[in-house]
């Protein structure tokens, strides 16, 4: 996947007016099979995977004990005793290894590193329903957001899925690798009526941002805890113990002492990624993610920033390589589209 | 793709410069606007500001990335485009006619040694 096609913004709007489309190819697929496997999807992942019926699919993590991100997933019921998980490019063979190490315990189920299996293209916009349904006869309506189906798509059998990663209305189609260009090629073809443009990374990356979608790598790793990125909502409180629980649930108990915030710049410049964030004098956090967002056309950012500081219409500074720079703290997302 | 002036000169570092008399309107390339794609700030000096050859004089910023704009020449920044505070997607436009600041050449003898539009479309080959 290059940085960009026709351009950052040009692709960006495509998405947000139209339509784009992603070569997400990059992405892991991990399944878990077995008599036990929803147990040992319940033991590595944050959410509650009995809520999902076959056919469903949620958005979850892949914890340590402290309730610290190994990855962020998307977990697909595809049978009873079927799941697969969908992990970020970065580290498939040590999200493997850990899901491998961890699901032992949870009786008979056993992991695949399925990647290799798998090629994974989006589309993603307004215009995505129609122009994936003039390739497929799968009423493409009837599919509910974070729901999906098997079906063909231009000739090849495919698993359409209603997820994104873009704010927008949109699918991911799961198909054989050798079968990709030509989806690619078939998708491209019917989406020139609507102006469909290939999209990059950048684009990719600045759609993301303004749906105030985490990155992993960036706005979460390792040292950063679900709570902290303020995604509670992915935590299955009611659910038996699974990995990071105990640590998630005292956390919860006594409060975070900080969190990650949604920003825009007062002052002109873009806070990137790994740019000190000053309260007064004070070094008090960091910038994880910004870029100028080229629908809402501000500055904008996520980081993390001491409690006390994160409530929306704070002020702190950004330092831009060396000038300090005014930013203030705003409810995320950045955008929403209109349903 | 724009034309490369043939009245300009060019550094590697991808600015061009148009001299007329001791002065010199400071721009950059056609090729240096395709690599940072969108540009959405650009960070100009002050009038007044004196500068060396190869040192920075500002900062450009696109969506992807940041980078540096380097003086082609030695001498005086008296006038800045601050045209291009507002308008800064016509670098992307336009490059070679959005100059950003005109220099007065305090040694003039460096620009003979700088590329020309042939020379300077052989490096970006």
């Amino acid at each position: 996947m290059p940085v960009e096609y026709s351009g950052i913004v040009a692709e960006h709007m495509a998405v947000r007016e139209r339509a784009g489309l992603f070569d997400v190819s990059h992405m892991g697929q991990i399944e878990i099979a077995g008599k036990d496997a929803l147990a040992a999807v319940q033991h590595i992942s944050s959410n509650d995977a009995s809520k999902l019926a076959v056919g469903q699919a949620q958005y979850s993590g892949l914890l340590t004990p402290e309730g610290t991100f190994v990855d962020d997933i998307l977990v697909y019921r595809q049978g009873p005793s079927h799941f697969l998980i969908v992990v970020n490019a970065g580290d498939i063979p040590g999200d493997f290894a850990w899901i491998s190490e961890h699901i032992k315990p949870a009786g008979d189920a056993s992991a695949v590193d399925a990647s290799s299996r798998y090629a994974l293209i989006s589309i993603q916009g307004p215009e995505a329903q129609r122009v994936l349904q003039s390739l497929t006869a799968v009423d493409l309506a009837a599919i509910k957001y974070y729901w999906f189906v098997h079906g063909e798509v231009a000739g090849v059998r495919s698993t359409i899925s209603r997820t994104g990663y873009t704010g927008e209305d949109g699918f991911e189609v799961f198909v054989p690798p050798q079968a990709a260009d030509a989806l690619w090629q078939a998708m491209l073809d019917a989406g020139r009526s609507a102006s469909v443009l290939p999209c990059g990374l950048g684009a990719r990356d600045t759609l993301r941002l303004e749906a105030a979608m985490r990155l992993y790598g960036q706005d979460m790793d390792r040292t950063v805890s679900v709570l902290e990125a303020d995604l509670g909502w992915i935590v299955g409180w009611k659910k038996d113990d699974f990995i990071g629980a105990a640590a998630l649930r005292q956390q919860k108990a006594s409060g975070v002492s900080r969190k990650i915030v949604g920003f825009e710049m007062l002052e002109r410049g873009i806070a990137r990624h790994g740019y000190d964030v000053y309260v007064g004098d004070r070094k008090a956090g960091v910038v994880t993610s910004g870029t100028q967002t080229p629908l809402l056309k501000k500055s904008i950012g996520m980081g993390y920033l001491p409690i006390e500081h994160t409530a929306p219409g704070t002020e702190f500074d950004v330092d831009i390589r060396g000038r300090r720079t005014r930013a203030r703290v705003v409810p995320m997302p950045f955008y929403k589209r209109q349903k | 793709m724009a034309s490369y002036p043939a009245g300009y000169k060019y550094t590697k570092d991808h600015e061009w410069i148009e001299l007329s008399g001791d002065r010199g309107k400071v721009g950059i390339t056609d090729y240096a606007q395709a690599q940072l794609g969108d540009v959405v700030y650009v960070e100009l000096p002050e009038v007044g500001a004196t500068l060396k050859q190869g040192q920075s004089f500002g900062t450009i910023e696109s969506v992807k990335a940041v980078s540096e704009l380097y003086s082609p020449v030695t001498g005086e920044v008296v006038e800045v485009n601050g045209a291009l505070k507002d308008k800064p997607e016509s670098i992307n436009a336009t490059p070679h006619e959005s100059w950003m600041v005109v220099i007065r050449l305090t040694q003039p003898s460096e620009a003979s040694a700088l590329l020309d539009a042939t020379q300077y479309q052989a490096l970006i080959k």
